[in-house]
């Protein structure tokens, strides 16, 4: 029963490496995204605040084929990409990890954006007062005080990015190997006869993982939460 | 040492106030809502004025006209807030050197370990401000920005959430602060016997304006500051010398022109100049020396004006002999009964239990 075969190996392997790097890559931008959102007043705040929301409510077999028109070898960011950086996300894992990245994002933006507004200003005041100028309040005050909502947005986004499907095989497809992440080798498994016990197994590394990213999500979160709770 | 020169609008509220101070303790005084804390800021760097110049130490902060704003990082300016503020993720030690840090190695005048020694936070250096006590978090808040080498220390009611005790403990502190960094300090407070016991100058504003400026006992004396003050807590600061202790009953008596006053407990050395705080409830007034009667002090001095509405209280301001004033708060009925009115010899009594080392200021 437990018995993992290699190309259930590989389908894990890819999953794990796909979501891995969607949500490596999603932190940075979103703690610059949540910071705008939570400190900053610009034309089209609400727009873009939209926008990062948008995969959240959208179909996400409609954001998937947004990204292969986009980012598609004929696409026009794609294209330019492909032209000048060498950088290829149709059919290959790294869109996958696009895709995931996209559809994680709004639940990584959302916990950042509201550890950083609940975070005492008055603080970062004081830090100025003290000699620090905007980057170094950011990067001694404010982002270690937004350790507990960074913590959890990025769980959420690995989460996330490990169960994607509908954006994802629209917009690289099911390859073996290349983009066929566990929840397309399930979807794959549950298609074929004789097919079940695969599938089996691969719903329960699944639940493990999924499992696993919520026990340590409570945990780090509960850690920081009574770190912060000895701060009137 | 602080040229201060600035107006703002914020919203309904409008400041627009001047004040000099020198080198010492200048207090800003007056109700909440006088306009002290947007002073502060304005001073820190966290509000930019409509217009106006702030120069501290003969550096330009701010001037509208030649369109300088000297940004709060760079303004070296340490400030202690009610609040303390510490960063609640950062141990008390690494509080204390975040200001020193980026004070560099040059501006680093301030010695760490007499700091902490000074304060008394030596054995609390290794925990988070959450552990730690209203009072300890006031002696943290206030060595971190001693420690970032300030030209001036900004306190903003520094005391206002503390106990009594600790009050007394926190202010005994910031006096020997002042002693032994000699960092000018600006503080904004609303309690008269704070001001009278660290600052040399006051400030007192009302609804965003300078209402008076000069020496503490000048200006807590006459019916000027009564802005807003409650009545109970108005008092007022005499100056005196120490003319020598009655060791054997344990009282200090202190020369004043009036004459003396009578201090439960020792006061420090005979000759020093110690400033008295005298709540006007603790005085009662008499039109003739009265005989025979257990109150040790009785100063002498004329009625210089009568507050009286119709209530049944009123304030009575007494020109004391040669020099200073007294605030009496007595009944309309006494007064009347009295016949109280300007220009009237009276003498003032002031019991001795009323007052102890904790009235006294040097």
């Amino acid at each position: 029963m437990f018995d993992i075969s290699p190309t259930e190996w590989t389908a894990i392997e890819l999953s794990l490496r796909v979501a891995t790097v969607a949500t490596l890559v999603a932190t940075p931008i979103g703690i610059g995204v949540a910071w705008l959102l939570a400190r900053r007043d610009f034309w089209g705040k609400s727009l873009i605040d939209a926008l990062i929301y948008l995969p959240l409510v959208l179909p996400p077999v409609v954001t998937g084929y947004l990204l292969l028109l986009t980012f598609g070898r004929r696409g026009l960011v794609g294209a330019w990409l492909a032209d000048h950086l060498g950088i290829v996300f149709a059919f290959r894992w790294t869109g996958a990890a696009l895709a995931c990245g996209v559809m994680g994002f709004p639940l990584m933006v959302r916990p950042i954006r509201l550890s950083i507004e609940s975070i005492d200003r008055r603080l970062e005041d004081a830090a100025g007062t003290l000699g620090a100028n905007g980057p170094w309040i950011f990067a001694l005050v404010t982002l270690p005080l937004a350790v507990p909502g960074l913590v959890v947005g990025s769980i959420l986004c690995f989460a996330k990015a490990l169960g994607e499907f509908g954006a994802t095989i629209t917009f690289v497809s099911n390859i073996p190997g290349e983009t066929q992440t566990i929840s397309a080798a399930i979807y794959t498994y549950t298609q074929v006869p004789g097919g079940d016990a695969s599938a089996w197994r691969l719903t329960a590394v699944a639940i493990v993982i999924a499992l696993g990213a919520l026990v340590a999500s409570e945990l780090v979160q509960r850690k920081a939460s009574r770190r912060l709770a000895q701060f009137e | 040492m602080i040229h201060f020169n600035a107006a703002i609008t914020l919203g309904a509220f409008q400041l627009d106030a001047a004040f000099e101070g020198d080198a010492g303790v200048v207090a800003l005084f007056g109700r909440s809502g006088a306009g002290k804390s947007v002073t502060i800021a304005l001073i820190a760097g966290l509000l930019r004025p409509d217009r106006g110049a702030i120069a501290v130490d003969g550096r330009v902060l701010v001037d509208t006209e030649k369109r300088i704003f000297v940004p709060k990082h760079m303004r070296q300016i340490g400030v202690v807030y009610q609040d303390a503020r510490l960063f609640p993720h950062l141990t008390v030690r690494q509080n204390l050197l975040f200001g020193r840090w980026f004070a560099g190695k040059a501006e680093q005048a301030v010695d760490f370990t007499a700091v902490v020694e000074t304060l008394g936070i030596g054995h609390l250096l290794s925990r988070r401000p959450g552990r730690l006590s209203g009072g300890e978090r006031q002696r943290v808040a206030i060595g971190r920005a001693l420690l970032s080498s300030p030209r001036l220390l900004l306190m903003d009611e520094p005391l206002a959430a503390l106990d009594d005790e600790r009050k007394r403990e926190v202010l005994s502190l910031i006096e020997r602060l002042r002693d032994a960094f000699k960092v000018p300090i600006v503080y904004v407070s609303h309690a008269v016997d704070e001001v009278a016991r660290l600052a040399a100058r006051v400030v007192v504003m009302d609804g965003g304006r300078v209402v008076a400026v000069g020496p503490v006992d000048e200006v807590f004396g006459p019916s000027q500051v009564h802005a807003g003050e409650v009545r109970f807590g108005r008092s007022s600061v005499l100056t005196g010398r120490i003319a020598g202790m009655r060791a054997g009953y344990g009282l200090t008596e202190i020369e004043h022109p009036s004459g003396a006053i009578w201090l439960a407990g020792p006061a420090g050395p005979v000759g020093r100049e110690v400033r008295v705080v005298v709540r006007a409830t603790d005085v009662t007034l008499a039109t003739r020396k009265p005989q025979d009667i257990s109150v040790r002090t009785i100063l002498t001095g004329t009625v210089g004006g009568i507050e009286k509405d119709d209530g049944p209280l009123v304030a009575v301001t007494v020109d004391l002999k040669d020099h200073g004033h007294l605030v009496a708060m007595t009944t309309r009925m006494a007064a009347d009964e009295l016949a109280l009115k300007p220009g009237d010899p009276v003498f003032a009594l002031i019991k001795t239990v009323a007052l102890d080392e904790r009235s006294i200021t040097s």
